[in-house]
């Protein structure tokens, strides 16, 4: 059950388990743990779940090559790689196995894609081959020809990491995990009781808590603990092109890494468009998500050399997201050294989305293990949702227009989202409660126009279901309200 | 295709009910079809007239100054005098090249149609801001001007009060006045090029009547603000249009409107597998409107973008009639000719002219373009191969107002067959437009 905001007024909350963080790897943990026995409370300081990392990434599964062989980054992403399909269809999340490829331009690059090749099969991974040019354009026939060779990854794969995420929470919560939006964690102690943690909406009290914060992990560990973390948030830049009805490419394209990361990629997305990023720059704040001139211009550059005809007259939008980057360079995931009843996922970057399971499955069990919880004896599956209105034939339209005449009443005319699944979204068990909201679990307004045309509609709805005033919806939480008066309001009262 | 549906027979399927959509279902009745449907996505007829509650619509259609809504009921009351039928809040979702169509409603549910002829009649839609990917944060506050237009105009609420706006497209001049008139504070309207996209009517009109600066060669570099628009830095650009560092200039508002280009709607075109043209982003037609594929038409916005509403009808009356010549197999075949842009000319339509034979009464035919820059004194010239068959004086051109020519009957049964160009000689022209 969702807790909504009238549920925690500044009260004391006592809970069995506190999980900090609704990310993926948040929601992955809360949906495994609502599996036991256990009151469990899940809090975001974002307007919704999947705000940070997990709304603005790369939506890749990757393969496992490119983690060094012995590291929680490669054991997690082999692991987590090998139960993505599965997970998705059990939560009704996007997935798709496209495959990918690392391109080498040059006999230098050559011998880093042999390396990856080579530690791919040391991590275990699967499906990978050295192939040469010829095969290479025979694949992907829009790849610049001056590629040498490859690095083919068949299990590399696409999701699309907010709407895993939103799947995740659903399933947690119908069974039982409440949800706290708009509430940061911003000061942890723990004493006899358990952990206290205080946020601007009030203080809450678990017995064991899971730190799952993202950017925010260190800071929150660093409270607890004196071995400390330094993340250093590393922002990404992206292109977005709009779907066309020949893909410019079906499968993920990498350039060879770089200190910083996997470089620049080229990528369809499991919505058929094309994704051009990211860029990789250090920054000190951990929430601006602004995007600059110079990193697009990166982005261009560099994806010119996978794409040499590269045209970005159907981009449809640019956007950035944070990683949030560990000084040691891996995943930190287990207990926390010397503090009991403290679990945590720390420097969760690339590749965490295709790890969040494996690590959510590792550290429940663990979890469980230590403190003796005891599985329910109902857990509920994930909530059903209907194959999206785009993907279905006419029959299936006709179908679901006979449950739903909301069916019939197209609202995003781009992406051809219906009324009944912008109400849908909005009840979710985690519904949507902005516009951005409705988008990302809708894909309304992700389109062509950008939600030009559909906007307006949305926020009439948006307004009906949450009884609230037209002048209340926001465009995603916070102070970010799409209109600032009423018209005729303004004439009643005379200032108009 | 479903396999539980019957298409249904119609003669004339005309998508859309704005302007042109209305315009060619009317010349299409008028002609004699009786078997005609209207298929509409919105609630109600009339397109994006509804929200354009201003002044100035009309002039040459009706030698009078209409409102949007007002000019729209004109076609609205015929319809319904002509008894057509219309579907309004009917989606088409599909088309083919074949003529089948599927459409879905609240009310019906999927509906199935095979068409002899279809009208597309879609519009346009607004270029947003990702496709300028403009720096800076994604917060609220920022807006396509017809977005705001409709939140204003159709829902009576209001966007902002501290307004930038960004292009000088008609709707963002429209706007620039309309929020003025509300109470809000324009404090300047941003154009990248040298001259303004809009009609020179509406910059008189709606910025220099209320003192709003017009800052040509400038654009907005970034985009400040967490949850709502805090402000917006605009600087001046070059002649490549990039910014010039050490020319920003800070604008504190809570709203940034967009009136940066206009696209015609041609997801359902291409579909179809409709040939399309770079310079127009619409179907390329013949000078009966008819696309490549036979008995599909196109007109109105969808087909290039107009600047008054006069000539989209005007032009969805031919592209009607022309499909109701169509459907009811009266329409003549014969040698044509393309017609090409020529230096200083962009999207040229119709871009394939029929060569009428040497004993037809045939009509003239309009061309219409726009000039690539702002040109004075400039010669319009229409060559047929190398020769020169027409030669027009204009003493300016700009981007921002559509020009045409009418190519007579005698001069185009005079014609070789050969490639028509369009083109603009001039000694003084501002030329920036080379995109």
């Amino acid at each position: 059950m969702t807790t909504r905001d009238s549920a925690f007024g500044g009260i004391n909350l006592v809970q069995d388990i506190l999980i900090i963080g609704g990310g993926v790897i948040g929601c992955a943990v809360a949906r495994e743990l609502s599996a036991y026995q256990a009151t469990v409370t899940l809090i975001e300081r974002g307007a919704d779940i999947a705000e940070g990392a997990s709304k603005a990434n790369s939506g890749i599964v990757h393969a496992g090559f490119d983690a060094h062989p012995g590291s929680a980054k490669a054991r997690f992403n082999v692991e987590g790689n090998r139960m993505f399909e599965a997970y998705c269809q059990a939560v009704n999340a996007p997935y798709v196995r496209s495959g990918a490829m690392v391109l080498a331009f040059d006999e230098q690059q050559r011998l880093t894609v042999e390396k990856l090749y080579r530690q791919g099969l040391t991590n275990g991974v699967e499906g990978l081959s050295v192939i040469e040019r010829e095969q290479v354009l025979a694949l992907e026939p829009n790849v610049n020809p001056e590629v040498v060779c490859a690095l083919l990854a068949e299990t590399s794969g696409l999701t699309s990491p907010y709407e895993l995420t939103f799947a995740l929470a659903d399933h947690a919560a119908v069974n039982g995990v409440a949800f706290l939006l708009d509430t940061e964690a911003t000061e942890i102690r723990k004493d006899d009781d358990g952990f206290h943690v205080r946020t601007p909406r009030g203080e809450l009290t678990a017995k064991i808590l899971v730190n799952c914060a993202g950017v925010r992990s260190a800071v929150l560990h660093n409270q607890l603990s004196d071995r400390t973390y330094n993340i250093t948030p590393r922002k990404g830049e992206y292109y977005l092109l709009d779907h066309e009805m020949k893909p410019v490419f079906s499968r993920t394209m990498f350039q060879t890494p770089t200190p910083m990361g996997k470089g620049v990629l080229v990528s369809p997305t499991a919505h058929k468009t094309l994704l051009l990023g990211p860029s990789a720059q250090d920054t000190d704040n951990d929430t601006d998500v602004s995007t600059t001139a110079a990193a697009l211009r990166l982005v261009r550059d560099k994806a010119a050399l996978t794409w040499p005809r590269e045209s970005l007259r159907t981009v449809v939008t640019t956007f950035a997201g944070i990683r949030a980057h560990e000084a040691g360079d891996d995943f930190i995931v287990g207990a926390t050294e010397n503090v009991p009843g403290s679990y945590e996922a720390i420097g969760i970057e690339s590749p965490g989305l295709t790890a969040a399971p494996a690590i959510a499955r590792a550290l429940c069990e663990q979890i469980a293990r230590e403190n003796g919880l005891t599985l329910k004896p109902e857990w509920k599956p994930a909530p059903i949702r209907n194959k999206p209105f785009a993907e279905m034939n006419a029959d299936e339209r006709q179908a679901a227009y006979e449950q739903n005449p909301e069916y019939g009443n197209i609202i995003c005319r781009c992406e051809q989202v219906t009324e009944a699944e912008i109400r849908a979204a909005i009840r979710r068990p985690v519904g949507a409660r902005s516009i951005d909201a409705v988008k990302r679990r809708t894909r309304a307004g992700m389109g062509r126009c950008q939600g030009g045309f559909c906007s307006p509609r949305v926020l009439e709805i948006l307004s009906e279901e949450l009884a609230i005033p037209p002048t209340e919806v926001t465009k995603c939480g916070g102070d970010s309200r799409m209109l600032i008066g009423s018209i005729a309001e303004a004439f009643r009262k005379g200032d108009a | 295709m479903a396999n539980g549906l019957q298409p249904q027979a119609v003669d004339v399927l005309v998508i859309g009910a704005g302007p042109a959509g209305l315009a060619a279902a009317i010349a299409a009745r008028e002609a004699g079809v009786t078997n005609l449907l209207v298929l509409e996505r919105e609630p109600e007829m009339g397109g994006i007239l509804k929200q354009c509650i201003h002044n100035g619509f009309g002039l040459h259609r009706f030698q009078e100054e209409l409102t949007g809504p007002e000019y729209a009921q004109r076609d609205i009351e015929r319809v319904k005098a002509l008894q057509i039928d219309v579907r309004c809040a009917t989606t088409v979702l599909n088309i083919t090249k074949d003529r089948l169509v599927t459409a879905i409603s609240r009310e019906r549910g999927m509906q199935l149609f095979q068409a002899r002829a279809v009208v597309l009649a879609m519009g346009c839609r607004e270029r947003p801001r990702g496709a300028l990917a403009i720096p800076g944060t994604r917060c609220a506050g920022i807006y396509s001007a017809g977005t705001a237009q409709k939140f204003v105009n159709l829902e009576g609420y209001m966007p902002g009060k501290r307004v930038v706006i960004l292009g000088s497209g008609d709707i963002g001049l429209i706007m620039a006045r309309r929020m003025t008139l509300q109470g809000a504070k324009v404090l300047a309207c941003v154009e990248i090029m040298p001259f303004s996209s809009g009609l020179n009517r509406n910059i008189v009109q709606c910025l220099n009547d209320y003192d709003i600066p017009l800052l040509l060669n400038h654009t907005v570099v970034d985009i400040q603000g967490r949850d709502r628009l805090e402000g917006v830095t605009v600087a001046q650009v070059d002649a490549k249009r990039e910014p010039i560092p050490g020319t920003e200039t800070h604008f504190a508002c809570d709203t940034l409107l967009l009136s940066v280009g206009l696209i015609p709607e041609n997801e359902l075109t291409r579909q179809a597998d409709v040939e399309m043209s770079a310079a127009t982003q619409g179907a390329v037609v013949d000078d009966a409107l008819q696309t490549s594929q036979p008995g599909i038409f196109a007109c109105g916005n969808v087909l290039h973008v107009h600047d008054l509403v006069d000539f989209v009808s005007a032009e969805s009356f031919k592209a009607g009639k022309a499909a109701a010549e169509y459907a009811l197999g009266s329409r003549a075949d014969g040698r044509t000719a393309a017609v090409l842009d020529g230096e200083g000319v962009r999207g040229a339509v119709p871009q394939r002219i029929r060569i009428p034979d040497p004993a037809e009464t045939a009509s003239p035919i309009q061309l219409m373009f726009r000039p690539s820059c702002v040109f004075e004194n400039a010669v319009i010239r229409v060559l047929d191969g190398d020769r020169e068959v027409l030669r027009i004086k204009r003493r300016i051109l700009a981007p921002g107002e559509m020009a045409d020519l009418t190519l007579k009957p005698e001069l185009l049964r005079a014609l070789s067959g050969q490639a028509l160009t369009v083109r603009i000689d001039a000694s003084e022209g501002v030329c920036a437009w080379n995109s």
